[in-house]
């Protein structure tokens, strides 16, 4: 089975609420000092998922591919040194930061490009604007079934089951490919790669492409949506901290807090 | 489409019922139309959805399209799109509105590539002026994004209990539009095997009044039965962090948060959570929020109404019994 991963770098998403800032007159983060970009969490965990299929079948071959800044590099090491094959970096004019229609764009005419692919595994959202729409504007752009947010996915003959969390629970779904499958972080943590799969990922081949190569235009990538503004709600501390001798008197002046505020 | 006006819903039915969220998208495109005019049309997809097209109307769709037909269900993308584009269609309307629900995250961006137009997830308000805008959350919840579409329709979804629904009006009046799109079921390509619904036990966490959540902190799955009577005596529900979930020691269904639940009710009970924004996007809206946390820096305690800054396990017993106590 061919599989193409999907992978954004992102700002660390775990940057404490304290240390987030926006330029609003850029409409853009800025990025915490001291801290790094990282691969999005979620697309780590459909490099895992991608990887748990290969090992199943005993074969098959996964490419790894970003659109992005050049840096986006390093997040493709990351995920050849988790076990990948070969890596995809889409970069230059107008595809620093493209929003979500132009990077299914540029997915979709990469995935033709690359050529015979059985599914292409992505995160179930990006965890820098949190929208989970790049995924199924891909499979709509290629005209392939979609099954997302999944826990586990597993081959069989020329399908994959994949068990998909619901807001109320599980269901198991069977997909012909070619698909496009989000993961979610129910499937577990990703592998860490050893040290010298670190050293070993420096040399497994990664080409560089451009929006021209695919065959895409300006035009194809433009936004459908125009960001109007960006910032940073204020949130105010009102809290009134239960005093006590005590847990156990804390607790109780809490309960005669909560009732003579009519909470209870 | 130049004259596209008005809103179409994309409505969910659950065990027989409106979701909650459907009527609330009803009153937000109620609130849409009259500033900007145009109906509100409610699409309604499913093996027995026609009973409820009457209540969609009462609360406040003008015209109902139903696309009923057991195949239709459980949900697939493939099989739901050419019934919404076919009310697209027919509705033309400016905006799209689905839930940011299972289906609602499936289906709105999916859709969105197929009429060629932008998409905003988790929408928390929507304005009109001379045209639209979205408000949204992004970073983890940690900024605030505000989108206006380029070409219409735009498609949104809208996050749970950021709109208010109307009072339902019975002697309002609608009309029920059938749609002929049907799934092609023997050339799906996706096919559900099996599903495994979660048990609730008493009061549905979105719907609860008081939710009791318990985060990485507890130590252990132990922790959440001390949760359990807490919620029991207040007559609300349980949540859970998303560490809690990942560790196993709850089901992924109580997740409260930007990829799990969201919940507004009237108590908050923060339990060991220490309130990272991903966590707040879910439970933010909470009118009181109580934090019990041994650390006074937690973004929770800075967040809360009342905190009690000790060791769980030395508060739980005790609040308890007092609540206990005030309750009896
Ligand atoms: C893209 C993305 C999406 C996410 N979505 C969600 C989501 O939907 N929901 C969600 O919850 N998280 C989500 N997260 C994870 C989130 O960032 C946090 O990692 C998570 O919420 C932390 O859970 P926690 O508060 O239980 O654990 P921690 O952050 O580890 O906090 C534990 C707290 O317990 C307190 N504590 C420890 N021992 C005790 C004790 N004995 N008594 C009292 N207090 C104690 C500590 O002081 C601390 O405040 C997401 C993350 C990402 C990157
Ligand atoms: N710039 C990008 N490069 C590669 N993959 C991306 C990019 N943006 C989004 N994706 C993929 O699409 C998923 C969902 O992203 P989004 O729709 O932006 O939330 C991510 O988890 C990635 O797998």
């Amino acid at each position: 089975m061919d599989m193409i991963v999907c992978i954004k770098q992102i700002p660390d998403p775990e940057t404490p609420a304290s240390a987030f800032k926006v330029d609003e007159a850029a409409k853009k983060v800025i990025p915490a000092q001291g801290t790094q970009p990282v691969v999005s969490p979620f697309d780590l965990q459909a490099a895992e998922a991608a990887l748990r299929v290969k090992e199943q079948l005993g074969s098959g071959t996964i490419h790894v591919l970003s659109v992005g800044p050049a840096g986006a590099a390093q997040a493709i090491k990351q995920v050849l040194a988790m076990g990948a094959d070969d890596g995809f970096l889409i970069s230059g004019p107008g595809l620093d930061d493209p929003d979500a229609y132009a990077t299914a764009q540029v997915i979709a005419a990469a995935a033709k490009k690359i050529g015979n692919v059985d599914a292409i595994f992505m995160g179930r959202q990006a965890a820098d604007w949190d929208e989970g729409v790049v995924p199924m504007g891909v499979a709509e752009l290629l005209g392939w079934p979609q099954v997302t947010v999944a826990k586990a996915v597993t081959a069989a003959d020329g399908r994959l089951r994949v068990e998909r969390v619901l807001q109320d629970g599980f269901e198991t779904v069977e997909v012909i490919t070619p698909a496009v499958v989000t993961i979610s972080n129910e499937l577990g943590d990703p592998r860490y790669p050893k040290l010298q799969q670190i050293m070993m990922a420096g040399r497994k081949p990664l080409a560089q492409w451009t929006a021209a190569d695919l065959g895409l235009d300006a035009g194809q990538l433009q936004s459908r949506m125009e960001l109007e503004r960006l910032y940073v709600p204020v949130v105010e501390s009102q809290v009134e901290v239960i005093e006590g001798e005590s847990p156990a008197e804390m607790a109780a002046n809490l309960a005669r807090r909560l009732r003579e505020a009519r909470i209870i | 489409m130049a004259d596209a006006q008005g809103v179409l819903v994309v409505g969910e039915v659950a065990d027989g019922n409106l979701t909650g969220l459907t009527t609330e998208l009803l009153g937000a495109g109620r609130r849409l139309v009259e500033k900007a005019g145009g109906k509100v049309g409610c699409l309604l997809v499913g093996a027995a959805v026609s009973g409820v097209a009457n209540d969609a109307i009462a609360y406040g769709a003008d015209v109902v399209y139903v696309a009923e037909d057991g195949a239709f269900e459980p949900y697939a993308a493939e099989a739901w799109l050419p019934a919404a584009q076919e009310a697209a269609a027919k509705a033309s309307p400016a905006a799209v509105l689905l839930g940011q629900t299972s289906i609602g995250r499936d289906l709105a961006p999916r859709l969105a590539f197929r009429l060629g137009v932008g998409v905003s997830m988790d929408t928390v308000a929507i304005e009109y002026d001379s045209k639209l805008h979205f408000t949204r959350a992004a970073y983890g919840g940690n900024a605030r994004a505000q989108l206006a579409p380029k070409s219409l329709p735009a498609v949104a979804t809208v996050k749970g209990k950021s709109q208010d629904p109307l009072e339902p009006d019975s002697g309002r009046g609608g009309t029920v539009e059938h749609i002929a799109a049907r799934p092609a079921a023997d050339q799906a390509r996706v096919k559900v095997l099996g599903q495994e619904k979660a048990k609730v036990e008493g009061v549905r966490l979105e719907d609860a009044d008081v939710v009791v959540t318990g985060g990485r902190g507890l130590g252990g799955p132990e922790g959440f039965q001390a949760l359990e009577e807490l919620a029991a005596v207040l007559g609300g529900a349980v949540g859970a962090s998303r560490a809690a979930c990942d560790l196993g020691w709850y089901p992924p269904s109580a997740q409260v948060g930007l990829t799990g639940v969201t919940v507004s009710p009237t108590l908050y009970v923060a339990v060991a959570v220490s309130g990272a924004s991903q966590h707040m996007a879910g439970m933010s809206g909470s009118k009181n929020i109580v934090a019990i946390n041994k650390d006074p820096e937690a973004n929770m305690v800075k967040a809360a109404r009342f905190a009690v800054v000790a060791d769980f396990k030395q508060v739980l017993p005790s609040l308890i019994e007092e609540l206990r106590k005030l309750r009896a």
